[in-house]
Parts: C-alpha cells; structure tokens; sequence
C-alpha cells in the first residue's frame, strides 16, 4: 500500500521537475518582456491612439491645430473650449443628442420586449419546430442592413415615416431582435427547469410563471442585451442616413458627418469635439456593465 | 383558526381561472402570442423588404415614381459597367485583406491576454472601447489622421527622418485603399480578439500539461492544440466578420465616400450612391442584391464549421 503511493507519487515529482525549466524559461524577465508586454503595449497604443488624437484635437485652439512647427501635435499648451461651445450652441447638436437617444431608448425598450417574448416561446415553450424558429432568427441576424436599406426607404415613404423619429424606432428591431432573442434563449437556457415546474404545481399560470419566476432570473441577461441592443442603435448610420432628410431629425453620427462637414474647410477641432461627445455617452454606459458586456458577448459566441 | 381561514382562500383562489386565463394557459396558443411582436416585426421590416428589394432589382422604379418590370436589364447594364467591376473587385480584396489582418492580429492579441497580466479586466475592457465607439465617429478620426496636409502619421515620419514629404493617404487610388483597409481592421481587432478570448478560455490546460510532458515545442502546442480546439469558434467569428466587412457602409461613406475617382467604393457604398442621392432605386436594388450570392456563401460556410464541430464532440442535433 505504502509502496504503491509511493510509486504513484514519483512520476508526479519528476513531472513537475522536468515541467519546471520550461515554464521558467517562458517566465525570464526579458524574454516575457519582449514577446508579451511590448506586443501588449503596443496593441493598445495603436487602439488608443485614435481616441487621444480625437481628445487633444477637441480641446486645442486652431492655432495649434495647424501649425506642427512651432507647436508640439501631441500636447496641448493652451486648451480651450471654443469648438465644444461651437458644437453645443451655435449647431443643433443637442438636439441631435435627444433625438439619437429617443430613437436608441424607444428601439430597446420595443426589441426587448419582442425578443424576451420570443426567447421564451422558443427556449421554454417547446413548440414543434421550435428549433426551426430559432434557426430562422439566426439566419434573420445574418441580413445586413445594406442590403435592405433600399427597399426599406420605399415602404418607410409609403408608409408617410420618412423623416420621422419613428422609420428609425421601427426598422432598427430588424437586427437588434434577432441578436437580443439569440442572446436571451442562451441565458434562458442558464435557468433551471425545476423552477418552473415546481411554479406550476402550486397552480400557477404559465404568464405568471413568466412574469414572477423566469423575467426576474433573468435580469442579468436582459440587462446585457439592453446594452447591446442601445449600443447598437447609438451606432447605427445607413438606415439613418437615408430615411432622414431634415437636419433637427438627424442622429448623432449622420448629424456630424453630413451636418458639420461643410464646403472645403474642415473646422476639425469641431468635428472631434462632436466625435468625442457622440462617443462619450455609449463609453460611459458601456463602462457601468462591462463585465456583462464581455461576458454576454463571450457565451453568444461560445453557444 | 389559522387552518380554517387558510383553507377557504384556497377554494376561493380556483374558480378566478376564467376563460381568458385559461386560454392563456393553452400552450399553443401563449406560443403563437409570445412569438408574434417579433415575428410580426421581422416579417414585416426584413422578410418583406428583402423580397420587395429582389422585386425591385428586376425593375426601373426611381424616386417618385414606381416602376416597371424590366427583366434582368439593370444586371446587364451592371455588367458593362467599369465601376460596379471595380466595387465587386474592392469588396473581395478588402474583405478578404482586412479578413487576415484582423485574424491574425486578433487572434495574437486574445494569446496575449490569455498570459498571466496585470490589470486583466480592465485591459479587456479598455482593448474592446473602437468596437464600441460609433464606427462613423472613429471613421472621422481617421480621416482626420489621414489628413493630407496635417496628417500625425506623415508628421511622425518626417520628424523621424524616413521621409521628405507628406504621406498621400486619401487622395490617390491604392493608398487610400490600403488606408480603409488599415482603419476597417483597427475596428475589428476587439472583437476578434474578446470572441478567440472566451474561446481560449474553454481549452482545458490539462491539454497543454500532457503536450508538456510528450516534450512539444511552444509552437507545436498552438499547431496541434490551441488552433483545432479554437477551430469551431473562429470559424463562426470568421463568417460575421465576413458578412459585416463584406457587406460595411459607414467606414467607406465617412472617409472617402466611394473616392478618389470611384476607385474605393464598395457594392453598399455604390448601392446607395445610386439608390438615394441618384433616386435609381432599381440599379441601386440590384446592386445590393448582388452581393446575396456572397453571403449565402459565407452562411454556408458557417453552418459546415458547426457541422463540424458537432462531430468533433460526439454530439447528437440538440
């Protein structure tokens, strides 16, 4: 018995000896130094670099904008606020702002509703052919807006919505629920049976079920699609380029494209100024529910 | 006491199931309920329009006035068409550049973020910030970095010595093509990498413990592990990342707008240059349309990696 053990512990401890000058190599300052930190490094000074091009830009007056001789591009020595103050009173900006977040908040609130729906009908309903309508709200994702925007601007004006907030709140469920619905039934899926069996023995009613039990289980899930589904609709550009025409019912991205881009002088500080604050809102929402974020966005692709 | 109060409640509870409640109850019937806001929506702003777009590439509706049935001329006028070949051309080479460029440095950066790190959470939350940002807003950073006159790029450079003059990015054909191409996978490498992350997370180290053990090289492990355990994933994460890069819009609309001289149009960016601001709703239709054989390939593609990936793990069709 003694000796068994023994013999079943002497292959581990030279194991573990002949394992150690590998991962000690593998962990030597410099060499960890020179293929995972300095990669690191530089992975997010190029995915950076750009938002800190934008936030210098934003805050410098154009004569250091312009001028790289006499001024060092990468610092600011006189910040000012004159192209946020442009931006805020003297364009619609705000307006912009609202509208972007009404058509964003609106667009949410009715793809979630529809897809929680839809998530529970297909995840715990049982259906025949379930698996069917889940495989067609897959492939539903897999239509991009480029290909629809066309015949979508021809109903959107028969329908007398063009340049309406509401083209915007009805056609942006086209993708949002068919990621929300894919999402939810994963975390649906997440959530024990017995739970709602147990419910309907004590002689509950399935919307009862739905409505007490299953919805307040799943709260986390609805809160990452929530913010997938606002992110993506504060993103969205072609169906807002081409169902809106006058500027005050613009969204934020196609405003600043369309809007402040005029003639042949580009007022740049302007235009990051009205990148960063376009930007800012999405930033700060996602920065609140990150790990949902990034954990959602892992087990939706991992399903 | 308490049992006889408990007791007529309960008696009381029962009968309040009317008809309605009951007909809730009614499994087929909760099913057809729950399903119709989304199947409603979707029939209706994706299912029909796609069909109607189908529709109307077949015809020559313009703005304000509904067409007539053509036939297959708008495809025949696209085919002597020098611009729509060259959108067809640069939709294939950026989508398939900007395929491998935000593959292999995405699946390197998710190997990076698999190491021990300090600050890990953080570092993954700050590494997905250009997925997040609106594409267009970043689009316009771009540009302004691609400036030709106060270009950083060219101004680091010319500091540095490696050069005389300023980069021309935009202004000419193939350099701007290389510059949408360079911005598309800036934009994609987040995803990439956090989609490879989660996937790298599943691979069981025990795997890597008995490759140690058989004495197999770092490149070895990553041949003949990392790369078939990751296989399912990346071949799901490929065909999105195709799909969206085939068919992208606003990257090409903010920087270049389809030029210089139409050299960098895509078929979405030539779709709705001639579909809404030109009004040739038909040609702009049948543009879009052309690029549906492409994703039914990419989907194809999709559904033969999962196929796959069942028979990998020995699962039945769930």
């Amino acid at each position: 018995m003694t000796e068994a053990a023994a013999v079943s512990t002497e292959p581990k401890a030279t194991n573990s000896s002949s394992a150690q000058p590998e991962t000690m190599a593998w962990d030597s300052k410099s060499r960890r130094f020179v293929l995972l930190y300095l990669p690191m490094f530089c992975f997010l000074i190029i995915l950076l670099f750009p938002f800190y091009w934008m936030t210098i830009t934003a805050f410098k007056p154009n004569a250091e904008l312009y001028n790289f001789a006499e001024h060092n591009p990468f610092w600011i020595t006189s910040a000012t606020l004159d192209h946020i103050r442009l931006l805020l009173f003297e364009t619609a900006y705000p307006r912009w702002l609202m509208t972007t977040m009404l058509v964003a908040v609106c667009s949410t609130v009715l793809s979630l509703f529809a897809s929680t729906l839809a998530a529970y009908a297909i995840q715990r309903l049982r259906f025949q052919g379930s698996q069917y309508v889940g495989l067609a709200i897959y492939l539903a994702y897999l239509v991009p807006p480029s290909i629809l925007f066309i015949p979508l601007a021809t109903m959107v004006f028969q329908l007398g919505l063009f340049d309406t907030p509401f083209a915007l709140i009805l056609t942006y469920p086209t993708f949002l629920i068919p990621f929300c619905t894919w999402l939810l039934i994963g975390y649906f899926k997440s959530i024990p049976f017995e739970l709602e069996e147990c419910a309907l023995i004590d002689g509950a009613t399935r919307v009862q079920i739905l409505w007490q039990i299953t919805l307040p289980l799943a709260v986390p899930g609805l809160i990452s699609a929530g913010i997938f589904s606002f992110t993506l609709s504060w993103n969205e550009f072609i169906y807002a380029l081409a169902f809106i025409q006058s500027s005050e019912n613009k969204t934020v991205p196609v405003a600043i494209l369309t809007e402040l881009v005029t003639g042949d002088v580009y007022q740049w500080g302007a235009l990051m100024a009205g990148s960063l604050l376009g930007s800012l809102p999405v930033a700060i929402f996602y920065s609140f529910f990150v790990d949902y974020y990034v954990s959602s966005l892992t087990g939706a692709v991992k399903e | 006491m308490s049992a006889t109060t408990a007791a007529p409640v309960w008696t009381k509870m029962r009968p309040k199931q009317g008809a309605l409640s009951r007909l809730f109850d009614w499994k087929p019937f909760l099913a057809f309920i729950c399903l119709l806001p989304a199947a409603g929506l979707l029939m209706t702003f994706l299912t029909y329009p796609l069909g109607l777009g189908i529709y109307l590439a077949f015809t020559d509706t313009t703005i304000g006035r509904p067409g007539i049935w053509v036939g297959l001329e708008n495809f025949i006028w696209l085919a002597e068409d020098p611009i729509f070949w060259n959108a067809v051309f640069y939709s294939v080479f950026y989508t398939g550049v900007a395929t491998i460029g935000k593959f292999a440095l995405g699946l390197w950066l998710a190997l990076l973020l698999n190491q021990h790190l300090p600050m890990k959470s953080l570092l993954r939350a700050i590494i997905l910030l250009p997925w997040i940002v609106p594409t267009v807003l970043s689009a316009i950073a771009f540009w302004w970095i691609y400036d030709p006159q106060f270009s950083i790029i060219s101004y680091l450079f010319i500091e540095m010595g490696l050069r005389e003059t300023n980069i021309d990015f935009i202004n000419t054909a193939w350099p701007a093509r290389w510059s949408l191409i360079a911005a598309n996978i800036w934009r994609g490498i987040p995803f990439v990498a956090i989609s490879l992350l989660a996937g790298l997370q599943t691979i069981s180290p025990s795997l890597y413990e008995a490759a140690l053990l058989d004495g197999a090289s770092g490149w070895q492990r990553f041949r003949y592990i990392t790369f078939p355990m990751l296989l399912p994933i990346l071949a799901i994460v490929m065909t999105f990342s195709i799909i969206f890069t085939f068919t992208d819009f606003q990257l090409v609309y903010a920087i270049t707008r389809g030029g210089p001289v139409n050299s960098t149009h895509l078929l979405a960016t030539l779709a709705f240059q001639r579909g809404i601001p030109g009004g040739q709703l038909g040609e702009g239709a049948a543009i879009a349309v052309s690029m549906i054989p492409f994703l039914v390939f990419a989907t194809l593609f999709s559904y033969f990696g999962l196929a796959r990936r069942k028979w990998q793990q020995g699962e039945g069709n769930d």
